[in-house]
């Protein structure tokens, strides 16, 4: 079994993020962006899980177990909103809701 | 026991105000007259008792020190500034005048503005102005007479404007304040040049310093005498700061008396007295002094001629002798000017104060075109309006006669007045004659020319004060003052060489020519028969009605310019360079709140932006 060289694992983690990243601020769908969100959680877990295997420690898999729970909350809380989102402004449009501006 | 006497002086009066304005009108018309009448019975009962101690002791003067206020550091040492009182001859005259003529007027006042709304805070102010006065007289140095002096203009301000409903008086308030401040700016330079050519201000060490490192016509003492000269003619309402006086006029009556007759503009007089030690060193500027009084002393004198108001014509004659009391400081008569101060303080307040009564009994009528033939109606008020006219005009054996004629004997021989200034003092005398006789007969001979029907006060205690102070005005005169130990350094070598034998007889004779002038001049004022006497509308008589036109003048020549370059600067250009600040503020204000949009990627975006500059800041 060969080794996958840590730049490889960071650099995917990069793309990974990079993507959830564009798609966060350029989605208006509050529904993507939350996927986009998924999407930087997994690429920073990727990132932990590929720094323990090439230092051999156990703590990289134990952040991704903390991040997986992080983000199943997240969810959770995150359709809630958006369920009362849609029952109040009938849309899931993130630009609807600024009404906190200045 | 008698320093104690003198450290309380001025809180009796002060602690009544203080009650007065915290109180204000939960008090009743009687706590609020026995308050402050009864503070200034116990002031003018322990100012008397001081003058009886001082008398009887040998040195003649008596400090006290209630704290030490703050030091400077001068040219020639650390000058310390302290809350100290200094009682000597002068000021033991002052304080008896301010507070022995303050309770009769007081006690005249509780009577006359019985009615008034804001009775409280009328005596209230009354008091606060006895207090400014007594620190002003009692201090031992210059700052704390400063304090009194500040304190005395914002009390004839504040009484000035007592009415303050109606514009006028309000206007009057403020032109008294503002002119008497040109002044006080004059003074308080005056005191910046002292204290740094003596680095000294405590009044006897500035009298000595004087003396030893000036000499006579030095340049500084020139500066300083002048600048001090300043301050004092804008108090006593001398040329050319004279117009306030008359239309100060506009505050209740026994202001009038209070402050423009009996104290405030005598402030000014006392305190060129008190600094003769600075003046006797500048000749031209005692020269000055002398002129500024005898020119004061007629234009006052004309114009007081042809008023209409009752008031104004009192006013008018206040100026007037105020001028007389300047020509005998001028002239070096410090004690005569002194003298003339304390029995004009008595005949002033006995005239303002009826003049008060016939107001009254007028319900507020001052044109005296529309009194007449008030000595029938009025006896009492008329014959104490006779007393203080015959005190006013110096007929022999009152007051005013041995005061006046001290000064006119002093001019001929002095070195800094002569001829001259005599000849303005006996025509002076004439004007005051005929222009007292005119008031007399408008306003009590000749046929009653109202239609309403008297009001007669006929309180005991307004007759009581009115009658001490005719009393005052008839054998103030015999009340001798020594003065001496003050004014002993009066240099001036006196040739009484050429002085002619005709000198008093002139001016013992002068006030009956006026009489008798006046007696046949005025003679339709006196017996007239139609109910009407029109005021003369001559160009000349309006010109002097107006004060010889100096409102005018300062209109047009210092208002006008003054309003124009204010109207040019209405954005005031200091205050725009300070708005650049709020400018600058309020940019990054709309900017970062612009940004504030509400957005969520907007501010995500901004978030990511932000790890990128902040991780190329740490890598690079």
């Amino acid at each position: 079994m060969t080794e996958i060289p840590l730049e490889h694992v960071l650099f995917l983690s990069c793309i990974l993020f990079s993507i959830g990243f564009v798609g966060v601020i350029s989605r208006k769908n509050t529904l993507f962006m939350l996927m986009s969100l998924e999407v930087m959680l997994n690429a920073v877990g990727v990132a932990f899980i590929g720094a323990g295997s090439a230092w051999r420690q156990a703590d990289g898999q134990v952040m991704f177990i903390l991040i997986l729970t992080l983000a199943a909350a997240e969810v959770a809380v995150g359709l809630a909103l958006f369920i009362r989102m849609q029952r109040r402004y009938r849309s899931l449009d993130i630009d609807e809701l600024n009404e906190m501006r200045g | 026991m008698s320093t104690t006497l003198l450290a309380a002086l001025p809180f009796y009066p002060l602690v009544s105000f203080l009650l007065l304005i915290i109180l204000g009108k939960r008090l009743s018309w009687q706590q609020a007259s026995w308050l402050s009448v009864g503070a200034m019975a116990l002031s003018a009962l322990s100012s008397g008792v001081l003058v009886y101690q001082l008398s009887q002791s040998d040195v003649h003067v008596l400090t006290v020190q209630l704290w030490s206020w703050f030091s400077l550091k001068g040219s020639t040492g650390i000058a310390d500034v302290n809350f100290a009182f200094y009682l000597d001859a002068l000021s033991s005259v002052m304080i008896c005048v301010v507070t022995g003529i303050g309770f009769l007027i007081h006690l005249f006042a509780a009577i006359y503005m019985k009615n008034d709304e804001n009775f409280s805070r009328f005596m209230a102010y009354m008091n606060l102005f006895i207090v400014a006065m007594l620190i002003l007289v009692l201090a031992d140095n210059l700052v704390l007479l400063y304090l009194g002096w500040e304190g005395v203009g914002l009390c004839s301000f504040l009484l000035i404007g007592f009415w303050y409903q109606e514009k006028d008086n309000v206007l009057a308030a403020r032109k008294a304040f503002i002119v008497t401040r040109i002044g006080d700016t004059a003074m308080a330079i005056g005191l910046f040049m002292l204290f740094k050519s003596l680095g000294q201000l405590n009044i006897v060490d500035v009298t000595q310093a004087a003396q030893v490192s000036w000499q006579v016509g030095n340049n500084d003492a020139y500066w300083i005498a002048l600048l001090l000269l300043g301050g004092a003619v804008g108090k006593s309402a001398q040329l050319p700061l004279q117009t306030w006086l008359p239309d100060a006029m506009a505050g209740p009556t026994p202001v009038s008396a209070l402050i423009h007759a009996a104290t405030m503009v005598t402030a000014g007089v006392y305190l060129i007295a008190r600094m003769h030690g600075v003046f006797l060193l500048a000749p031209e500027v005692m020269q000055y002094v002398a002129w500024i009084g005898a020119s004061t002393l007629l234009l006052a004198g004309a114009a007081a001629l042809v008023q209409t108001d009752i008031k104004r014509v009192l006013a008018y004659s206040t100026m007037s002798q105020i001028g007389y009391m300047m020509l005998a400081l001028g002239a070096g008569a410090w004690s005569a000017g002194v003298f003339h101060l304390m029995t004009h303080a008595f005949f002033k307040a006995l005239l303002f104060l009826t003049a008060g009564s016939v107001i009254l009994a007028l319900h507020h009528q001052q044109n005296l075109f529309k009194m007449g033939g008030l000595l029938k109606k009025l006896p009492v008020e008329s014959t104490l309006f006779i007393i203080g006219l015959i005190c006013l005009m110096a007929l022999p054996g009152t007051s005013g006669f041995f005061s006046k004629e001290a000064i006119i004997a002093e001019l001929w021989s002095s070195p800094t007045a002569g001829a001259g200034l005599w000849w303005c003092a006996i025509v002076g005398a004439l004007l005051t004659s005929i222009y007292s006789c005119r008031l007399f007969f408008l306003a009590f001979l000749g046929k009653q020319r109202f239609d309403t029907q008297l009001h007669i006060e006929k309180s005991k205690l307004l007759r009581m004060s009115l009658l001490i102070l005719a009393a005052l005005s008839l054998l103030g005169g015999l009340i001798s003052l020594d003065l001496q130990a003050v004014f002993t350094d009066m240099s001036a070598p006196v040739n009484k060489v050429n002085e002619p034998y005709w000198l008093h007889t002139v001016a013992i004779i002068t006030p009956f020519i006026g009489i008798t002038f006046s007696w046949f001049y005025f003679a339709r004022y006196r017996i007239t028969s139609n109910a009407e006497i029109k005021a003369s509308q001559s160009m000349l008589s309006q010109f002097l009605r107006s004060g010889l036109g100096f409102d005018a003048l300062y209109q047009w020549l210092l208002i006008k310019p003054y309003c124009f370059i204010a109207r040019l600067n209405r954005r005031d250009i200091v205050d725009q360079m300070i708005m650049l600040n709020a400018w600058y503020v309020r940019l990054w204000h709309d900017t970062l709140s612009t940004s504030q949009n509400g957005s969520l990627r907007w501010y995500a975006a901004a978030f990511g932006l932000a790890i990128v500059c902040l991780v190329g800041v740490v890598t690079l």
